[in-house]
């Protein structure tokens, strides 16, 4: 009784809207994320701070530990740039020019997020070992691409693929043709009119497209493990050697590795919704 | 004809010939010259060629190179069946949960007004930004033998890690966003008048859901439960940390493909991973069709 009167003194305060339905599906909303999201977190957090700082920066300076974030942070920086400069190649490509089954080519940009990780992985692996079809090849040049550093940027480059295709896309379909005609009857050349007309409007959503491929792969794990090598110091990304913390009952240091990435994961995902406002706004005043 | 002669003849001008529609290749100060246009599709499709087709022709040229029967023989192994099981058995907790969740999230957000709601949507997408792997650490923190609740749960006979309980949970986290964020900007874009009028004629809660918001969201909510899907059955790093990998018991198809993988039985492991990409391929041309045929009944970002 005393809960129902509060929930309608509460509706009232709020002034929610008139459909029915507001307490029972924020509700639910707020129990569900709370019990599957959020406790869990807190869980880790409880865990982290009964490591102390002093704890927490033993594990987080251990020179294993910095060797993998290094790799993992660097590399997946490698990946989501590669994937900044081909995303919007591609996503030009399928906005701008007609040719044959372009929309399975289109359908096809989110295979990596359809395919499971561990099928990519196994498959790259495979393509990219020293028998494998491209591995043979890059072999005869010298260059050894599964077991190594460059194996693990092929997997993240596959799983961010489609980041910067999909934000950049919608955004240049958008763009009127207009502004090109008008730099085009100023004596611009094409080249000119492409990087000072077309592509600055587009930044903020190549920027948006990158963050989150980044962010995609600095914690992505089945598909580099496979074709990694994982070899300590030298191709061992960060979430690799959680579970390797993990399988040796380590879990202070499983955790304290796990807070580090959760850190730069939130700044990131902080850095993303800044950056989709600043699109917002420089749209509206356009 | 025979009405000609009631036709004034008012010596209207010669209308004037539009200008022949502008064809893609046809160059013009908006497009770039033939060469230029050749080497940036062959640089697309170079990229596309090399990261996606040559990939997904390796798990089907790999699985079929011992022959037809080999691949095959993969699925009279009780431990490949035990995984494509565990694995639907898994899909078909998690995928409905958050079915009920992107409901309920979206009908919140979109349907009312509350403070704080930007905090709401950043949690909703949270689980996009974790590791897997964190998500599988955080359950075993919560839930595992050291943790507080162990020695409650092993007393009470409730196994939550390595078993299937933590599966299915780390899944739902992992897939949570999935159908809230399809749901979300649609409904946010069809606004709730609808749904209102509904109200003043009388309808129940329910009601306005069945008959007027769900017929609005359909597609969107088949987008959506597409990809939870595609999410939930796909999912490895949560997963393999919280299920001990237990052959025949707590393996699901990804992680089968780990354990075979890592026993060089990799026909076996590229058998697996065939039915794993043509689920990914039909979900991927579902998908397409939904953008096609329904394009003005999804979230606007979605339309092609």
């Amino acid at each position: 009784m005393g809960a129902t009167i509060g929930l309608s003194t509460l509706r009232r305060r709020l002034n929610p809207g008139i459909l029915p339905g507001f307490g029972l599906s924020l509700g639910f909303t707020l129990l569900y994320l709370g019990l599957i999201v959020l406790l869990p977190l807190a869980a880790l957090a409880i865990k982290a701070s009964g490591l102390g700082l002093s704890g927490l920066w033993a594990i987080a300076t251990d020179p294993r530990v910095v060797a993998s974030l290094k790799l993992s942070f660097g590399i997946a920086l490698i990946a989501a740039g590669i994937n900044a400069v081909f995303g919007v190649i591609v996503a030009w490509v399928l906005v701008r020019y007609d040719f044959p089954l372009k929309r399975v080519v289109d359908a096809a940009v989110d295979l990596p997020f359809a395919l499971p990780t561990a099928v990519a992985g196994i498959s790259l692996a495979t393509l990219y070992a020293p028998k494998g079809w491209l591995g043979q090849i890059t072999g005869l040049a010298g260059i050894k691409i599964a077991y190594t550093p460059i194996g693990i940027g092929i997997a993240l480059v596959f799983i961010g693929l489609p980041f910067v295709v999909r934000t950049v896309q919608p955004v240049l379909a958008d763009l009127e043709q207009e502004i090109e005609e008008a730099a085009a009857t100023l004596g611009a050349s094409r080249f000119t009119t492409i990087t000072r007309v077309v592509l600055p409007p587009l930044i903020p959503a190549i920027l948006t497209g990158f963050a989150l491929a980044f962010a995609r792969a600095v914690g992505e794990y089945g598909s580099v493990i496979f074709i990694a090598g994982n070899t300590p110091f030298v191709s061992e990304i960060a979430p690799l050697l959680i579970v390797i913390k993990l399988e040796g009952y380590d879990y202070a240091g499983a955790t304290g590795i796990a807070l580090v990435m959760l850190a730069i994961s939130f700044l990131m995902l902080l850095v993303i919704n800044l950056l989709q406002a600043l699109g917002r706004r420089r749209f509206d005043r356009g | 004809m025979a009405d000609d002669a009631l036709i004034p003849d008012l010596h209207l001008p010669e209308p004037r010939r539009l200008p022949p529609p502008r064809s893609p290749a046809a160059p013009t100060v908006v497009s770039e010259g033939p060469l230029a246009r050749a080497a940036i599709m062959t640089v697309a499709f170079l990229f596309l060629a090399l990261f996606l087709v040559l990939p997904l022709i390796t798990i089907f040229a790999e699985a079929f190179s011992k022959g037809v029967g080999a691949f095959f023989n993969t699925f009279s192994d009780s431990d490949a069946l035990a995984a494509v099981k565990t694995t639907f058995l898994v899909t078909a907790i998690a995928v409905p949960a958050n079915i009920v969740f992107g409901i309920a999230a979206a009908w919140a957000v979109t349907k009312f007004q509350f403070p704080l709601k930007s905090v709401l949507l950043t949690l909703i997408d949270l689980p996009f930004s974790v590791s897997p792997v964190v998500a599988g650490l955080v359950y075993i923190i919560l839930f595992g033998a050291q943790s507080s609740l162990g020695p409650w749960l092993a007393a009470h006979g409730i196994q939550i890690i390595f078993a299937l309980p933590g599966m299915v949970l780390v899944t739902i986290f992992v897939s949570v966003p999935f159908v809230a964020r399809e749901l979300i900007p649609l409904m946010q874009e069809q606004g709730t008048a609808e749904e209102e009028a509904a109200l003043t004629l009388g309808a129940s809660g329910f009601t306005i859901f069945r008959r007027v918001t769900l017929p609005n969201i359909k597609w969107g909510l088949l987008y959506g439960v597409l990809l939870c899907n595609a999410r939930a059955m796909g999912e490895f790093g949560a997963v393999s940390v919280v299920s001990g990998k237990i052959r025949g018991e707590t393996a699901t198809m990804p992680l089968q493909i780990d354990i075979y993988y890592n026993e060089y039985a990799s026909v076996a492991a590229f058998s697996i991973a065939v039915l794993l990409a043509l689920s990914a391929l039909l979900t991927l041309a579902i998908k397409a069709v939904l953008e096609w045929r329904f394009a003005n009944e999804l979230a606007a970002g979605r339309r092609h």
